[in-house]
């Protein structure tokens, strides 16, 4: 190992394969049904070379399904994978170039951690030393260096999770795919691994597909995220624009906490909640009678100690420098808003408050059953 | 380790199953060893010419000793290759691509121990002896002699692959239990590796143990088997020894109290070349 390879452990060597030329994938009108559950209904999907995109859904969505597809494990019914502009979908899972970490411990229970990391050189026939002194690099690279003669049973949850992670990297794939590859762990280690996995992809520059139910996961770690539901595409944008606008009321809801307070469009740009009239974001539902959901984020409802208000405070939670304060308005809809912990202070459960919107445009939905 | 240690009772608790334990194993002991020291006793002390080996030495200079444990050990051999070739992919298979069929595996594989080794070798003896006389010249009756080719004697592998299957099948099944191989066949592929040496290299060496056990049961069936030998008139060691034994008590003792040790010495050889395979992959631990 020369300092080189270790200060550049992975782009260099193949010379065709270099940092900045991560590979694309595109997915198109993919589906997918087994039996009368369709997994995958026409997903469209494209990834960016050299990023790293979090798939992020509800469990059952078809997350799964869209990944092993990539990997070549599993074959849909209709639609192309593409891989820089090629289809692959007739190219066998061993020849797909894609690095896989799986959401159960995948480790070769029989091989201690060096010769897991080295098993696709050895599969490839790469010489002894050259595939050892590589695989020492891939363990360095996750954090690991010491504990190449470790057997998976004698390394904890996030260890086998990061030798996964360089054994996926061994072969240098075009794309890495991470199948909720925290979600075993406990919340701590989550953390840390999640940065340092986010560090590395960055450092290598591999484009790579994320897949998480877990969304603060998914807005913490991706450049974009695309939010799936019932086996389609519901939105794909970067963490920020869908925190800040989302395109449905179900991205809305899933990602970050929403409160619904009922509303009525008074006219086409216009909703009455609160006794205001406030601007509606984007195109007003069109729904009989008007009647529709105003969508609030926690941190833009505004509550005030009044005696005379009709709303009242049911529950507090300390967050830290926030207190999550819920109210019930009189029609008994719950609303959840973020107050500095100081303020919350003065509201403790049972007063009543009156509850305020800033003067921003809001998300509407039609009116929850 | 330390888990281990906790669980244990400690002081004075810990004596009463300590007591227990000893006590079964001592009636466990006793009935497996006073017959045996029985039988020992019998076959070396020679009424008034006191204690003598000579009956072991008959056994040795018997003509057919070594040609029979011979074709037995080539015949487990042959039987454990083809029943893993057989069963292994098929289990594997079970597992990942069909597992409705389960249930059908399951009593298909459960028939050889519902039908008697007698109706099994009625019935091949019917087939083997069903050859017409048009049929004298075609590599069909060719096949069927040389099957039977008393050297040895293909016939006798195939039917105990039959009977090995329920053994074979429960050991891997067990095995498979443990492991999970879609997972490990899947990160395998991922790592370029084909299905077929997916298989090879990412599953096969963690049923080790459960590969040891069918070869273990396998290796058993066949050392003991009579019926179907005899029958269709094959001489492997089961059969032998009764021939031999036949009229002389001291005799017959003596060879059964060998055929056991020899049944032993197998196994335990078995068991060292499995324990050494294992031994050098086991937890090497650093702490
Ligand atoms: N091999 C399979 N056989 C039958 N149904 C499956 C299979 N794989 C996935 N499904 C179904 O397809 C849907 C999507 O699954 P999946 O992609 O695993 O969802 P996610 O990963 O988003 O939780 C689920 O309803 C699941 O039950
Ligand atoms: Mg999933």
């Amino acid at each position: 190992m020369t300092d080189t390879t270790l200060a550049v452990p992975l782009a260099g060597g193949d010379g065709h394969r270099t940092r900045a030329a991560g590979a694309t994938v595109e997915f198109r009108a993919l589906r997918r049904a087994f039996g009368a559950t369709v997994a995958l209904d026409g997903l469209d999907l494209t990834v960016r070379p050299g990023e790293l995109l979090a798939l992020l859904g509800p469990s059952g969505c078809g997350k799964t399904t869209a990944l092993r597809m990539l990997a070549g494990f599993e074959h849909p019914d209709s639609g192309l994978v593409l891989v820089d502009g090629e289809d692959v979908t007739g190219v066998p899972a061993h020849r797909r170039d894609t690095g896989m970490v799986f959401q159960s411990y995948s480790l070769f229970p029989h091989l201690n951690a060096l010769d897991n990391v080295a098993f696709g050189l050895r599969m490839r026939k790469v010489g002894a030393a050259e595939r050892r002194a590589r695989a020492a690099e891939l363990l360095e690279l996750v954090g690991l260096p010491d504990h190449g003669s470790r057997y998976p049973h004698q390394l904890s949850g996030g260890q086998q999770q990061r030798i996964a992670l360089a054994r996926a990297l061994a072969l240098r794939p075009r794309v890495l795919l991470l199948d909720e590859p925290l979600s075993a762990l406990d919340a701590k280690v989550r953390l840390t691994l999640r940065e340092e996995i986010r560090r590395l992809q960055q450092e290598l520059g591999i484009t790579t597909l994320f897949v998480t139910h877990d969304q603060e996961e998914a807005l913490s770690m991706a450049d974009r995220v695309a939010v799936m539901r019932g086996g389609r595409l519901e939105q794909c944008a970067t963490p920020a624009e869908l925190y800040a606008r989302p395109a449905t009321a179900f991205v809305a809801e899933f990602v970050g906490t929403m409160s619904r307070i009922p509303g009525r469009v008074v006219d086409g740009g216009t909703v009455e909640v609160l006794g205001r009239r406030l601007p509606v974001d984007g195109e007003a539902p069109a729904v009989a009678g008007g009647e529709v959901d105003v969508l609030v984020r926690p941190e833009a409802v505004r509550l005030s100690h009044d005696p005379a208000g009709r709303a009242r405070v049911v529950a507090t939670a300390f967050l830290g420098a926030v207190t999550r304060v819920t109210v019930t308005l009189p029609g008994g809809t719950p609303v959840k808003a973020d107050l500095p912990t100081e303020s919350a202070a003065a509201l403790p459960p049972g007063s009543a408050v009156a509850v305020d919107l800033p003067d921003r445009p809001v998300l509407v939905a039609p009116r929850a059953a | 380790m330390a888990r281990l240690t906790t669980l244990l009772p400690r002081g004075v608790s810990a004596r009463r199953p300590r007591l227990w334990r000893g006590a079964v194993l001592a009636c466990a002991a006793a009935y497996f060893l006073v017959p045996l020291a029985a039988s020992v006793v019998f076959t070396v002390d020679v009424p008034g010419k006191g204690l003598s080996l000579d009956a072991y030495g008959q056994i040795f200079r018997a003509d057919g000793f070594t040609s029979s444990l011979l074709l037995s050990l080539e015949l487990a051999l042959a039987t454990i290759a083809v029943v893993l070739l057989l069963m292994v992919p098929a289990v594997v298979a079970l597992r990942l691509g069909a597992p409705r069929l389960r249930p059908v595996v399951d009593i298909v594989c459960s028939l050889p121990l519902v039908v008697p080794p007698i109706a099994l070798v009625a019935g091949i003896g019917t087939v083997l002896r069903w050859g017409p006389e048009h049929l004298a010249a075609t590599p069909f009756f060719q096949t069927l002699v040389a099957i039977q080719n008393p050297a040895f004697p293909v016939v006798l592998v195939l039917a105990y692959t039959v009977m090995a299957l329920p053994f074979v099948y429960r050991a891997l099944d067990a095995g498979l239990r443990a492991v999970d191989v879609r997972t490990l066949t899947e990160a395998a592929r991922s790592c370029g590796t084909s299905w077929p040496r997916a298989l090879v290299h990412a599953v096969l060496p963690n049923l080790r143990g459960a590969l040891l056990n069918a070869s273990f049961l396998t290796l058993a069936l066949v050392l003991g088997e009579f019926t179907v030998a005899q029958l269709l008139g094959f001489q492997p060691f089961a059969v032998w020894v009764v021939n031999v034994s036949g009229s002389q008590a001291q005799l017959s003792v003596a060879v059964s109290v060998l055929s056991l040790l020899i049944t032993w010495a197998l196994l335990l050889a078995l068991t060292s070349f499995g324990g050494g395979t294992s031994r050098r992959a086991a937890p090497r631990r650093k702490e």
